[in-house]
């Protein structure tokens, strides 16, 4: 008799590696050093898993990026991946970035784009513009009201009037070399459709109806952690999005997932396998450094990963990471 | 309590439809796959007639699958319910059609 695909469902995450021969997950290197520099955000969205917002005070010292960027050194390093909260908002962003382009790595600086607009902070368009730096915008819909619930009232105009800014520098315009990518994730408790699929209508609708320009899209899947579990407990959402997230596994992208490839600093200095890992204070573990004093590239270059549920978030349909979907 | 109908999580079941006659599922889930996706047609064009079909059927399972996959395509709600609309002018259509039937009927009866 044909086993039933429902049973599937209740598996746990470790069990679902089991069957498909990936347990336990192993890093194979260390090619994406990801820097959480600080929890401070202008901002205080619905979806953020890190809850980030104006009152956080956590920011990286001097010291860690220091280490940060000796780490990078490495020539396995190909990317560095700056995030936060707000990286804008640290006191120490364009120092980080000189001594990070100096590298001639990709260096990427995820931003909320709203915070350029401001003039305590517009000049580091001309920091990134002038270093190559490669932004990641977040913009969960293409249209106002979703995105403003997510982010809040009359964010969405002000993310269009900023990617417009970038574009007259030639960030997220062909052939410019400044690349301006954008990043989608639900308004809600449901999974994105297909990259594609949703980049033609991103690019519909911001290039005929409001005239500005951006390079690539990446879908990324809400993790249920941080404020986004909160919506999903309150919503009464928690039990079905899982169920959803635990029935769209896919065992192609177990073998494809960033945490393989890359290593999370914290903004103290402590070593993760991913940003998720970092909310849910599960730090680099198996006898592998978990803090940045003691990296070793070839010790983390083979750990164990951390694995809990909410990794079902980064295997379901075409797979989920920091850079988009993991498979076509 | 257990209920019999149109439980939510009976829609996890639709794979094991092959249950009893896998030959034709199987035929029927690649048939299905093929017609679904994207072809001449996009996929977000495709998922809102199969909504449109799915609301017109009364289907709660389809319903359930097709607002959630308008969802994730990123389908405005506005856009969604415009395709229900069209479902449900096709069904006010089709019943009004049918009385080109009665008229013909009454107009042979009537003196």
């Amino acid at each position: 008799m044909q086993e039933r695909v429902k049973q599937e469902n209740e598996y746990s995450f470790a069990q679902q590696l089991r069957q498909c021969g990936s347990y336990p997950l192993k890093a194979v290197a260390v090619n994406t050093l990801q820097m959480n520099i600080t929890r401070k955000c202008n901002l205080a969205c619905k979806h953020c898993h890190v809850q980030a917002g104006p009152h956080r005070t956590e920011m990286m010292s001097r010291e860690t990026i220091s280490r940060c960027v000796r780490a990078a050194e490495h020539p396995a390093v190909t990317t560095i991946d700056i995030t936060g909260g707000s990286p804008e908002m640290h006191s120490n962003i364009e120092w980080l970035i000189s001594q990070m382009s100096q590298l001639g790595k990709r260096v990427l600086v995820r931003s909320n784009l709203v915070i350029l607009l401001e003039p305590e902070y517009h000049h580091l368009i001309d920091t990134f513009a002038k270093n190559k730096i490669e932004l990641v915008g977040s913009l969960p819909d293409y249209r106002a009201q979703r995105n403003d619930r997510q982010r809040g009232n009359g964010i969405y105009d002000k993310i269009i009037q900023a990617i417009r800014q970038l574009n007259k520098i030639g960030y997220g315009l062909e052939d410019s070399g400044l690349l301006l990518d954008l990043m989608h994730n639900p308004a809600g408790a449901y999974l994105p459709g297909s990259q594609s699929a949703l980049e033609a209508e991103y690019k519909r609708v911001l290039n005929q109806e409001h005239n500005v320009f951006f390079n690539t899209l990446f879908c990324l899947v809400n993790c249920p952690i941080g404020r986004y579990l909160e919506y999903l407990k309150n919503s009464g959402n928690l039990e079905d999005y899982m169920q959803t997230l635990r029935k769209a596994f896919n065992p192609q992208t177990a073998k494809k997932v960033m945490c393989r490839t890359t290593v999370s600093v914290g903004w103290d200095g402590k070593l993760y396998d991913c940003d998720f890992n970092q909310v849910e204070n599960l730090s680099a573990n198996s006898g592998s450094p978990d803090n940045i004093i003691t990296f070793n590239y070839d010790l983390l270059a083979e750990r164990n990963i951390e694995i809990r549920d909410h990794c079902f978030a980064c295997t379901a349909g075409a797979g989920s990471s920091c850079c988009g979907s993991l498979t076509q | 309590m257990n209920q019999l109908y149109y439980e939510q999580k009976d829609l996890d079941d639709f794979p094991n439809i092959t249950e009893f006659a896998p030959e034709s599922g199987e035929k029927f889930f690649d048939y299905y796959n093929i017609a679904t996706s994207a072809g001449k047609l996009s996929e977000r064009e495709k998922s809102l007639i199969a909504l449109a079909v799915a609301t017109v059927r009364h289907c709660p399972y389809c319903i359930d699958a097709y607002t959630n996959k308008c969802l994730s395509l990123g389908i405005d709600n506005d856009e969604m319910m415009e395709a229900v609309h069209v479902g449900a002018a096709m069904v006010a259509g089709d019943t009004l059609a049918h009385a080109t039937q009665m008229r013909k009927i009454i107009r042979k009866k009537e003196m």
